[in-house]
């Protein structure tokens, strides 16, 4: 068992020559120094380097004898009575993104929203976000975004339109249409019903880009209601999910995740955890967490779901295509039939649906984990509408059309049919916030706010509510999409006016209003439970997927990435862009990603594929009749005879420059199956003789193959929970004792009398561990910190130092961690980080100071064995840093609260830090990424992230944090920033910090609560007590072996499954790699 | 640069450069090249003890000025001639390192000052070592009153007062030199002819600029000056300390915060909750002078500017008017078609700098740390225009780190520093400074 071994891509696993290479030189580009026999004929002679050498010192010279600048101080002509300089505001406010909800907190700076968090008063969402809702301020600064109403391409103002609009609708022949994506506004919903009784020729049509309508129309079907349930993945102990990425971007992520954590907590004390079965094409974040994963064909699942509903139902034993799949559903139904299960599927077909809800029925899930009392509104948009309004469109028959917060001529399946509608249109209006592909299209264009800017609501479930409001005036001559609506429709109030009444109304009074606005949500107290009964003729459904053919030969599925989802804004967000996919790792584009064996076929020698060299083969894929060419990326897991591809790329370059010209547009590979819109279909895949860069950030920072992540099955953690602290006592037991003490010298009275006499050697970081003794000290507490304390003291010829006050420590459970990234753009928010741009991605100078790894195990070439880990990797803040020692300057030491600190400043940019931190956590400025545009033509060869260095976009800023120049190391500081904010306000309290009173961005943005920050000091933060009581069985440190001494534990993986492939003679890839 | 090498002869040490000159003239009839080393060397070791020597004025301005003056009494006694008025030095070391442990002990002396300065106590400065406390008796009896100098000189005063005695010492010192120059010709002539009396053969005259020695010699000289005032100069780029500019509306610190006693926070009111101290935005001026629409205190303290022109009070407050869009003979704002004050804000000219990569935060000092606006601003309320009285350096400030005490004992944050609550019940130590938890660390500041 001690020889798992993972890796992070092919070429690892391989260890071909090239990679070797790679990781033996780790920044890529040399000094830009040349060295030859004759000095003269290098590159940079000596007599250019002097001739540099006396150019600086002259304009140091120079520029040092100028005068000093003179700078203005100006306060406010009248200061704003809530606004302190240098304080943050917050305030609730809700994130909606065409039916995905967020309750968050705008933290707002001197009047300019910086950072979004989530509103922990919300029972949906839980205080959690996603990396959209994290990037979401970065759209609001979007130089892209419209700055006044455009009328046929010139810029017009309002009255202009709204004239010629209101003249239009009111002589409108024909149907007019409203297409809005889903919307959860309970005050919009009342303005568009207002405007239709105003023009009663106006239809409103729901379209969602990825539609859920199969799900919609079969619950229609089953339950009587066109309605989606709640789920409750937190009560469920068996979790099928047949295609549905729920942790990535099915329905609503943040709240499923953060629900899914609750059945993921385990520990030596509770060994209970929910099985997770998830059956999938592609590969997903959801299959990496899954206990148990299998691959099937897209085309399969109908019949995957019918197998399921026979063994739930009939107990029939599964007769697929697949060993593993007949193995994994006959297990899913033995354990679905035992109670509290839940069956969820991303299929989009119908019947599909009605099977998935008749297995939900007979498995009692109605009522205990799917709650038909409360029902969602996430999505209510019905694919046939849309087709009825395109055929109507071309048939001349529409006299008026407004577009909101939809892009169909980008995200429709048939976008060239729906352009060529709207051209016969007279009267077309969008309310884009900026010239997508359908805004370019339409006559007139009244931008809407941005959320930020806005007054607004979300009823996402029924009967709970949660209210925007704006964290900033708005920026640009835009209009609220509603007021637009309201003034045509004759109306006298505005929106705002409208709104606030709307909820004066309901709440009553101005403190009822003025609380909910504070809460930012008005919620029931309990949830009410209710099951359905299912109805539907599952006999027709069950006919009606075996009647269909078994496919062969390839399939294509079309996916949304977790960072960039439908399209829409996120496409044009430089910091979405750039981070990197959790599966994949790979930025800026779309790609074909295939089974490795697939690359194998097309005839290219694995190595030549997905090597570290970053030019990707072209494929040329087709399906449906249409063909789009991309570069192959090679992603171990995916079914064998599947091609995935996502949405959201090939925009146009209205869309903005970070967009434009990247990748192909994925939608119209898309069919309609005359009821709804099917996300899969037959392909042909061919390869090209081109190639293409991706810029794939793993396998960038190696391990070399170190011992790095520990993953256990819940029955070997069941049988032997001190199987890993007894692994750690294997590898750094002979270093706890001087080679001259006894090894059991020390009893476990001793060191807690040692602690109390103040005695340096154990000092204060004992002292936390001692008093966490006195609340009653098991074996293994007692084992640990034995272990842990000789170690720190005796592994080393170095002193002990010892933190007198505080000692920051993190944890973070790999169990619960799914990849999905809000961390890492939560950290890019808070720290001012770098978007470095393509280029500079494939040159691995990716500047993200925190990044999840991510680990690979089983046969490649055998999908149902990829078994998927997920690793976030910072700075771990060594007691002992190896950094700290090389740095000749002293701009990296540590601090007395066990920070590894990094001085800006003072560095002067040897990278020595970097070549000596064994965690590869270190990031190098090599250009001055913020500040490129104070010299003329001075911006980079990437121009994909020039955007990032105007004014406009510069004030997401955090004020609190230095802006990093060129030349300079930079990497996680555990957000001292917070850290120092905390302790002042304790300061001023007069009054010792508290628990959970200083949170690390990472933290605060994780759904599924891995990451746990506090004061290791005080042994009662949550800290302490995962270290020492709670999780002791599970800690781990990385490289712990070489005494570091981390102030990051990580807790092991535990996945309730049969076996760990890694290091199975059957299974595991390296093993078999090297017979 | 100039200023750099007046304070070394200052410091008088070029005038004990050439108390070895003299003793060494006799055997410099023989040994010329190897006394010019002694001389050098000389020269060299009282440059540095010189250098490592306390400096008292600085000392006395980071530490004592916020509440002392060497002449005039102000929050505490003035200080010239301290080390005269107490009963010993022992007595005056043990005060200024623990004054309300002196009380405490009963002494006769220390209570009756307690008393007479109405039981205000005097900050401890326990890391104060006897060496700087004598460079700063030193200093504040070196300080003479200036005479008829206008009150808002005050800096460029101290500067003054010490001046005098530095150009003697320059005068004398140049003079001593030309004499030792001629001393040491006449004696070098008359060697030459006693030498040719005697028989002996002059060794051949090798003029100065081509000896080697002293072609060496200087040219290591000039390499250290050269380095020394480069590395000097270039420590200082950026700073502006006495950084004085001329403002949009002369606004006199002394007049507000001085004569009218208005409390700093009151207008500053960041600086006690917030990382800026924050300067007022107009309308929160028009709380007081929507009535006070004139200055009357023209007879007991007139208004100049530091070129020494006369300031119209009055003027200043209609210009403050103009900012606040307020119309004094409606006694009413003007306002916008919108109902808004057609206020402008006041583009002040930013006087204290700090870098942008350095974190600073006046809660953290005003409120946690209790220190006194003055310690860092200087005698802000004798300003009638505000010039910058710190340095603002990052050795000032780190020094100031080594130095304060935090609020050890009244602050329950620090409740779980045990190992410090131990020490000092134990009487290990007597405090915990700003440097004992951290305050010297990078990040503290830089992040």
């Amino acid at each position: 068992m001690s020889q798992k071994q993972y890796w992070k891509g092919l070429e690892e696993l391989q260890n071909t020559a090239t990679h070797t290479e790679t990781v033996d030189n780790e920044f890529k580009e040399p000094l830009p120094f040349e060295l030859s026999d004759k000095l003269l004929d290098a590159t940079t002679p000596r007599r250019d380097f002097l001739k540099f050498l006396g150019f600086s010192t002259v304009a140091a010279t120079l520029a040092a004898s100028c005068e000093m600048p003179v700078r203005r101080a100006i306060p406010y002509a009248i200061k704003p009575e809530e606004i302190v300089p240098g304080i943050p505001n917050y305030y609730a406010s809700t994130f909606v993104d065409g039916g995905e909800y967020c309750a968050v907190v705008i933290k707002t700076r001197d009047g300019r929203p910086i950072k979004l968090e989530g509103n922990e008063k919300s029972s949906i969402t839980q205080g959690s976000t996603s990396a959209r809702v994290q990037a979401a301020v970065l759209n609001l600064y979007d130089k892209t975004r419209l700055r006044q109403p455009y009328a046929d391409g010139k810029e017009a103002t309002f009255e202009a339109i709204d004239r010629r609009v209101m003249e239009g609708l009111a002589g409108a022949t024909g149907g007019a249409y409203l297409v809005t994506s889903t919307i959860i506004s309970p005050t919009t919903k009342d303005v568009i019903a207002q405007f239709i009784a105003k023009y009663p020729n106006v239809k409103h049509v729901v379209y969602d880009a990825i539609s859920y309508s199969g799900m919609l129309l079969a619950n229609e079907q089953s339950y009587g209601k066109r309605a989606l349930p709640s789920y409750h993945f937190d009560k469920a102990q068996t979790i099928v999910s047949l295609g549905a990425d729920f942790l990535g971007t099915w329905l609503s992520p943040i709240e499923f995740s953060k629900q899914y954590s609750v059945g993921r907590r385990i520990s030596a004390k509770n060994m209970n955890m929910s099985k997770h079965y998830q059956v999938e094409a592609n590969h997903t974040i959801s299959g990496a967490a899954a206990d148990h994963r299998a691959t099937c064909r897209p085309s399969e699942m109908g019949a995957v779901a019918v197998a399921l509903y026979n063994a739930v139902t009939t107990g029939a034993a599964p007769a697929l295509a697949s060993k593993n799949l007949n193995i994994l559903v006959a297990k899913a139904a033995a354990d679905l039939k035992k109670g509290n299960g839940i069956v969820v599927s991303g299929s989009n077909d119908v019947n599909v649906q009605v099977v998935v809800n008749a297995i939900n029925s007979a498995i009692g899930a109605n009522g205990t984990t799917i709650n038909w009392a409360i029902t969602s509104n996430y999505k209510a948009g019905i694919d046939a509408d849309m087709q009825t309004l395109v055929a109507a469109m071309n048939a001349g028959q529409v006299g008026a059309i407004m577009l909101h917060d939809v892009n169909p001529v980008y995200d429709f399946h048939n976008g060239a049919a729906f352009a060529q509608g709207l051209a016969k249109v007279p009267v077309t209006v969008s309310f884009a916030e900026r010239m997508d592909e359908t805004a370019q299209k339409c006559k007139y264009v009244v931008p809407d706010h941005h959320f930020l800017e806005s007054w607004g609501d979300a009823e996402p479930k029924t009967g709970y509510y949660s209210l925007m409001q704006p964290g900033i005036a708005p920026l640009f001559k835009t209009r609220a999409f509603q007021d637009s609506l309201l003034l045509w429709a004759g109306a006298t109030t505005n929106y705002g006016a409208y709104w606030n009444q709307y909820w004066m109304g309901k709440l009553g009074s101005q403190q009822n209003f003025d609380q909910a606005l504070q809460d930012g949500v008005i919620e029931p107290a309990t949830m009410p439970m209710a099951g359905g009964a299912s109805a539907a003729n599952v006999g027709g459904a069950v006919a009606a997927i075996q009647a269909m053919k078994p496919a062969s030969g390839m399939e294509l599925v079309v996916y949304e990435k977790i960072s960039i989802g439908r399209g829409g804004a996120w496409s044009n967000n430089p910091w979405l862009q750039e981070m990197p996919d959790p599966i994949t790792k790979a930025t800026w584009d779309n790609y074909a990603c295939v089974s490795p064996l697939t690359a194998k076929n097309l005839g290219e020698e694995l190595t030549g594929i997905n090597e570290v060299d970053s030019k990707k083969r072209v494929l040329k894929i087709k399906a449906n009749g249409k063909e789009i060419l991309l570069p192959m990326v090679v992603v171990p897991g995916m079914h064998n005879d599947v091609v995935a591809i996502a949405v959201g790329y090939g925009r146009d370059k209205g869309v903005g420059r970070a967009a434009a010209d990247t990748g192909k547009n994925a939608y119209p590979m898309l069919a309609f199956n005359g009821t709804t819109t099917i996300n899969h279909a037959p392909a042909t895949i061919e390869k090209t003789g081109d190639v293409f860069d991706v810029a794939i950030t793993q396998t960038h920072h190696s391990y070399e193959g170190r011992k790095i992540v520990r993953e256990y099955t819940l029955e070997e953690f069941r049988k032997d929970p001190n199987h890993l602290i007894n692994d750690r006592k294997a590898e750094i037991g002979h270093y706890t004792h001087l080679p001259w003490e006894h090894h059991d010298a020390a009893p476990a009275a001793g060191h807690g009398e040692a602690a109390a006499a103040g005695h340096d050697a154990h000092g204060a970081h004992a002292a936390g561990a001692a008093a966490v003794a006195a609340h009653g000290m098991d074996e293994n507490t007692k084992a640990t910190i034995e272990m842990e304390e000789g170690f720190r003291e005796n592994g080393t010829l170095y002193p002990n130092y010892v933190a007198p006050g505080i000692h920051w420590g993190m944890s973070i459970d790999l169990t619960s961690c799914i990849g999905c990234g809000a961390c890492v753009v939560a950290c890019q928010a808070e720290n001012n980080i770098s978007v470095v741009g393509k280029t500079h991605v494939l040159k691995s100078q990716e500047m993200h100071w925190l990044r999840i790894d991510r680990y690979f195990s089983g046969m490649p070439d055998d999908p149902d064995t990829i078994q998927t880990l997920f690793q976030p990797m910072l700075c771990q803040h060594c007691d002992n840093a190896p950094c700290e020692n090389v740095c000749p300057v002293a701009a990296t030491p540590h601090t007395s609260e066990g920070l590894n600190m990094m001085t800006y400043n003072r560095c002067i940019g040897t990278k020595y830090c970097a070549n000596n931190c064994p965690y590869k956590v270190r990031h190098f400025n090599w250009m001055d990424w913020n500040g490129a545009d104070a010299f003329a033509d001075n911006l980079y060869e990437d121009y994909r992230r020039d955007d990032m260095n105007d004014d406009l976009t510069r004030m997401v800023l955090n004020p609190d944090v230095t802006v990093r120049s060129r030349g300079v190391m930079e990497k996680c500081t555990f957000c001292v920033q917070r850290l120092q904010e905390a302790k002042l306000t304790a300061k001023q309290a007069g009054r010792p910090l508290k628990d959970g009173e200083a949170r690390t961005a990472c933290q605060q943005a994780c759904a599924s609560d891995c990451i746990v920050f506090g004061n290791v000091n005080d042994p009662n933060s949550a800290i302490a007590k995962i270290r020492h009581q709670e999780q002791q069985e599970r800690v781990f440190y990385v490289l712990e072996q070489i005494h570091t001494l981390p102030n990051i534990n990580y807790l092991s993986k535990v996945r309730n499954t049969d076996i760990i492939v890694a290091g199975d003679e059957k299974l595991d890839g390296i093993m078999n790699a090297h017979i | 640069m100039c200023c750099s090498f007046a304070q070394l002869y200052l410091k008088g040490t070029l005038i004990l450069n050439f108390i070895p000159v003299f003793e060494s003239i006799k055997p410099m009839i023989r040994k010329i090249a190897n006394n010019t080393i002694v001389l050098v060397i000389a020269l060299f070791a009282c440059n540095f003890t010189s250098i490592a020597a306390p400096d008292g004025k600085a000392l006395f301005q980071s530490n004592c000025a916020s509440c002392h003056n060497p002449l005039k009494d102000a929050t505490g006694p003035a200080l010239k001639g301290v080390d005269a008025r107490v009963p010993s030095k022992e007595w005056l070391y043990d005060w200024i390192h623990n004054s309300p442990k002196v009380i405490a002990s009963g002494d006769k002396y220390a209570n009756d000052l307690y008393n007479k300065w109405g039981k205000t106590v005097m900050t401890p400065f326990p890391s104060l070592s006897t060496e700087e406390i004598d460079a700063i008796i030193t200093y504040v009896n070196s300080v003479e009153p200036a005479a008829a100098v206008p009150a808002a000189g005050g800096s460029t005063q101290a500067a003054k007062d010490s001046d005098g005695p530095a150009w003697l010492y320059t005068v004398i010192t140049l003079i001593l030199a030309v004499l030792a120059i001629i001393m040491w010709r006449i004696n070098h002539g008359l060697q030459r002819v006693s030498n040719d009396k005697e028989g002996i053969a002059t060794p051949r005259d090798i003029p100065l600029y081509r000896n080697k020695v002293v072609i060496a010699l200087a040219v290591i000289l000039a390499f250290i000056f050269a380095g020394y005032f480069i590395v000097d100069g270039a420590i200082n780029l950026g700073r502006q300390q006495n950084y004085q500019p001329e403002q949009p509306i002369f606004y006199s610190h002394k007049v507000h915060a001085g004569i009218n006693q208005i409390n700093c926070l009151y207008c500053h009111a960041g600086a006690e909750k917030s990382r800026h101290a924050m300067i007022p935005s107009p309308n929160m001026c028009m709380n007081c002078h929507k009535q006070i629409n004139e200055y009357t205190g023209e007879a007991q303290h007139p208004l100049y500017t530091a070129e020494g022109e006369k300031v119209d009070g009055t003027a200043e407050i209609q210009k403050l008017y103009k900012y606040a869009g307020w119309d004094p003979a409606k006694k009413d704002y003007i306002r916008n078609a919108d109902g808004s004050i057609k206020a402008s804000p006041v583009k002040w000219v930013k006087i204290h700098n700090l870098p942008d990569h350095v974190y600073f935060n006046h809660a953290q000092h005003v409120n946690v740390g209790k220190v006194a606006c003055q310690r860092c601003h200087g005698p802000i309320q004798e300003m009638d225009e505000v010039y910058q009285f710190s340095p603002l350096s990052m050795g000032w400030c780190v020094n100031c780190h080594r130095q304060t005490q935090v609020q050890f004992a009244d602050n329950n944050y620090y409740s779980i520093f045990e190992k410090y609550h131990e020490e000092i019940k134990s009487g290990k130590r007597t405090g915990v400074t700003v440097e004992d938890i951290g305050g010297a660390e990078c990040m503290k500041c830089h992040y």
